[in-house]
């Protein structure tokens, strides 16, 4: 059955269509490799594929927990959501149920996509496959174990300051999160309304170019869901040639791990030798960033979270009355990490408060916005590390959660800046992965992928090791 | 020392729309409780609003209904507090850009008017009927979602009496725009107050109050009553006013507080990210424009310049829809004549009919103007007249038939009013003495035996010319 799985899941849906491989084959071998799992990982595995055919031809699908399934267990990585089975599906998953992709499981995750390393889910943490006392990285921690340890041929995860970008590069597979709108956010649970976004992990970029093009939609039960003006074309390039990278020199390099740094030197060297030119670039504000999205996303979420009352569904944990009931329920059910985000959220939208926190964090996002926007006009894509260091030790950051924040520093400014990255694995250091990072104007996810290809190609990382 | 009360007012209407606020649920009357719900409106997890764009157009017939600027682009707010009557945790309104701005109603200046979403019905078990104290309380979200319009007035009324009159001229208004069923006992339109005293003369605000959700007109005006006869006491007897948010019980006519200042809710408003801002197209402000019908005021102003009738009147039939338009089908009718006419129907019709909707009496517009031609004509008399009114009233039917069947007919024949009056003189030696000897005063005494005793069919006038003639006067 290993051969089944080595195939990459364009691979896969190509070998169904001609008929070399069933459709069932090739669910069983991933249902019997994702119920073997011992990464903790999956959270549920389905028992048959709920769909077949269409153009992605009954290739099993991984999806992150917070994404709601008809009657599947649906929990965000938290206790309060325990066993909670949503009556409706995201309509991200239905658009890849659609095309013909079966729900495979549903992948281990950081409590309400809050963590960096899926430490905070309330059902454990994850093993990394390429060290199992590493950590996955981040929130889709689950989603990337499972596709770098060949348990799924692709999976789901959701951004919103870094958390499918990075658990890719911790994990040595490809994550992409799209330009906020391209994808619908409804059957999300969310973190943070204005910055989540889904997106693939995938083993290469074709299969990300691949499951992207079926997630897209303007969707009428999502207001801010815009759609894609454009088909996402699959990647063929092998050249940059003309392609200009910018490398922001506003961004501290300072606390990058020094294998990182090598592995982004070498890749931006390979990218020279494929046509590219490297300049240097300005986002003035971009170091401001982690200020930023750790007071609009705490925010938000402190919003979004108030819905788990204990009222309507979910842990309930009785008091003598309705404020107690509230307190123990909420207490019961949120971990520490969801509490201290609740917390950092409801001070920042005090009144008296606001404008000095929120008011101002948003000040701060806009003029990253403008930042990107002008570096786009000499530049076509900004690169960076993906994350500052490789995976580090379960346990080895949980007291520190300033320095689990800091894992972002790379990848929010995109995210607040709305626009599309890729991470692709670029190498080892240590022994373990790491990731570059493109990221291109709103809406160029097909020429960022394209760029991704072509360095894919020239880096030649070899992640099946760990699919053993 | 006088005093002065301020009052502000603040309404919510239910919106007409066919679906709710934010999800595609129709709206609910009265079907078996959490029979029209759906991941948004229960605030599932994932769930996502998603404006509707049919109660934007209400609001905005509403803006311009009250002559408010609209603002071209609005933003949604979420505001955040914990009810059980409140899926999501907060409610989705407007805050700093509301939909409408400016703006007024007759004497009182409109503040804002915005969107938002209702809450949940609650329904308490035990013996309290309130949340505290109660055994167990259940949620029917079927209400939860559906399309609310607030209206915010400034502080320009100056008494209980005064705030339920403009809110009945709000009522008609909005009735007449067709947004809502203002209805105030099915909650459909409700109000609370804000309230403060100052000496007279001052230009100075006091501290206010807020009284919540008062649903008839009568509880309005007998809450802000008791609330402004509560608040003269504190002061005259030297305490200061408190800022709290207050409950009028009808029942017991008490005011007791809900929560105080300190007890305040902090409802961290911040711009809803689930939303986009409405941007007002011209397609969506023409349309508004389009369904606008004339307002009670305009009406009013048209009454009395075009068809003379008193300010008064004018006011009367135009802030009463109702009655408008039942004065307008009886007036197309036939020709009878308008100022008659809308007395009638003023003076005479509402007495009978109350709070009922005259289009749904047995008294037909054409009847009511057939009536007031037979009275034009001196066919019938006004104590005549009455009579008919009361029998169409009560059963219906035609005027003259009735005039006819009854008896009730004018006396053209003026031997038989001869006969009643020569009786009354007779009857009334002395008074039949000082009208001869001038004096006019007791000329009723006359007129009323013969009416008596032509059971109202005698005109006045000609009793009286009859009399002067008689007596040699």
């Amino acid at each position: 059955m290993t051969q089944v799985r080595d195939l990459t899941a364009a691979q896969a849906a190509d070998a169904v269509r001609d008929g070399k491989l069933s459709a069932t084959e090739l669910f069983d071998a991933y249902r019997d490799a994702a119920a073997a799992d011992e990464l903790n990982a999956y959270l549920y595995v389905a028992e048959e594929p709920n769909v077949s055919g269409g153009d992605l031809h009954g290739v099993p699908l991984a999806v992150k927990d917070l994404f709601c399934t008809k009657g599947v267990i649906s929990q965000s990585g938290s206790k309060i959501l325990e066993g909670y089975k949503p009556p409706y599906t995201a309509t991200v998953v239905e658009n890849l149920e659609k095309a013909g992709a079966p729900l495979l499981g549903k992948t281990n995750q950081d409590e309400f996509a809050m963590g960096s390393s899926n430490e905070n889910s309330a059902f454990g943490p994850v093993q990394n496959p390429w060290d199992r006392e590493r950590v996955p990285g981040g929130s889709s921690g689950g989603s990337a174990a499972a596709v770098a340890a060949g348990t799924a041929p692709w999976a789901l995860g959701t951004d919103t300051g870094g958390s499918i970008r990075q658990p890719a590069a911790m994990c040595g597979i490809v994550g992409l999160k799209p330009t906020y709108g391209a994808v619908s956010r409804f059957g999300m649970i969310a973190f943070a309304s204005s910055l989540d976004q889904a997106g693939p992990l995938t083993r290469d970029v074709t299969d990300a170019a691949l499951l992207l093009g079926h997630m897209v939609s303007k969707d009428p039960c999502d207001a801010t869901s815009i759609g894609r003006p454009d088909e996402i074309a699959l990647p063929r390039s092998h050249k940059l040639d003309g392609i200009r990278l910018g490398r922001p020199d506003d961004l501290s390099t300072e606390g990058v791990e020094p294998g990182v740094m090598e592995a982004y030197e070498r890749t931006l060297k390979l990218a020279e030798d494929l046509g590219a030119t490297i300049e240097t670039c300005h986002l003035p504000h971009a170091d401001h960033g982690i200020s930023a999205y750790y007071v609009i996303a705490p925010a938000e979420a402190s919003s979004n979270l108030a819905r788990f009352d204990g009222v309507r569904y979910g842990l309930r944990s009785n008091g003598g009355d309705l404020l107690s009931m509230y307190t123990h329920t909420r207490h019961d059910g949120f971990g520490a990490e969801v509490k201290r985000r609740i917390m950092l959220g409801t001070y920042a939208l005090s009144s008296g408060y606001y404008d000095a926190y929120y008011g101002r964090a948003q000040r701060v996002r806009t003029l990253i916005a403008t930042d990107f926007k002008q570096a786009f006009e000499n530049v076509d894509f900004v690169v960076t590390p993906t994350a500052p260091t490789t995976a580090f030790k379960i346990g080895e950051l949980a007291d520190d959660p300033l320095a689990m924040y800091l894992n972002d520093y790379f990848t929010v400014p995109m995210s607040l800046a709305g626009i599309p990255a890729i991470s692709i694995p670029n190498g080892l250091s240590d022994g373990r992965p790491t990731g570059f990072q493109l990221a291109g104007p709103a809406f160029s996810e097909s020429r960022i992928l394209d760029a991704a290809y072509a360095l894919e190609q020239a880096i030649g990382f070899d992640g099946s090791e760990t699919r053993k | 020392m006088n005093y002065e009360p301020v009052i502000g007012l603040e309404i919510h209407v239910q919106l007409s729309t066919r679906t709710k606020m934010f999800c595609g649920c129709e709206l609910s009357f009265g079907e078996p409780p959490n029979t029209r719900t759906c991941p948004v409106c229960l605030g599932l997890p994932g769930a996502l609003p998603v404006a509707n764009e049919e109660a934007i157009r209400l609001g905005l017939m509403i803006g311009l209904a009250l002559e408010c600027d609209l603002a071209p682009t609005s933003i949604f707010h979420r505001k955040n507090y914990f009810y059980p009557d409140l899926p999501k945790g907060y409610q989705i309104s407007q805050y700093d850009e509301p939909l409408c701005r400016g703006g007024h109603l007759g004497d009182v200046r409109i503040h804002r008017v915005h969107l938002e979403e209702d809450a949940a019905k609650l329904v308490h078990a035990g013996s309290s009927g309130r949340i505290h104290g109660s055994e167990a309380s259940v949620v029917d979200f079927n209400r939860g979602g559906t399309p609310l319009a607030e209206i915010v007035t400034e502080p320009d009324v100056r008494s209980a009496e005064q705030a339920s009159e403009w809110l009945r001229l709000l009522r008609t208004t909005l009735r007449r725009l067709g947004v809502s069923d203002v209805n105030m006992e099915e909650g459909s339109l409700r109000c609370d107050a804000n309230i403060s005293i100052r000496p007279v003369g001052s230009q100075e605000f006091g501290t206010k109050t807020e009284l919540k959700n008062m649903n008839s007109f009568r509880f309005i005006q007998r809450g802000i009553e008791a609330e402004i006869a509560r608040q003269k006491g504190i002061v005259e007897s030297g305490g200061q006013v408190e800022q709290e948010t207050l409950h009028f019980d009808p029942a017991t006519g008490s005011i007791t507080s809900l929560r105080s200042k300190e007890e305040a809710h902090d409802y961290r408003y911040f711009p809803e990210p689930d939303l986009i801002p409405i941007a007002i197209t011209e397609e969506l402000l023409a349309s508004a424009r389009a369904a606008l019908p004339e307002l009670p005021a305009a009406r009013a102003q048209r009454f009395e310049s075009e068809l003379g009738l008193s300010a008064d009147t004018a006011k009367l039939l135009a802030f009463r829809t109702e009655y408008a338009d039942f004065y307008e089908e009886a007036l197309e009718g036939n020709g009878s004549e308008p100022v008659p006419l809308a007395n009638w129907i003023t003076n005479e019709l509402t007495a009978r009919l109350g709070d009922e909707d005259p289009q749904q009496s047995k008294v037909s517009p054409a009847a009511l103007a057939q009536l007031v031609g037979l009275v034009s004509e001196k066919k019938v008399t006004n104590a005549g007249a009455r009579q008919v009114l009361d029998k169409l009233v009560a059963d219906g039917g035609d005027p003259a038939a009735i005039v006819e069947a009854e008896g009730l007919g004018a006396l053209d024949d003026t031997g038989e009013l001869d006969g009643a009056i020569d009786a009354a003189l007779a009857a009334n030696p002395d008074i039949a003495e000082r009208l001869r000897s001038g004096d006019m005063k007791p000329m009723g005494v006359i007129i009323g035996h013969v009416m008596r005793e032509t059971k109202g069919r005698a005109d006045g006038g000609e009793v009286t010319r009859l009399v002067r003639s008689k007596l040699g006067l």
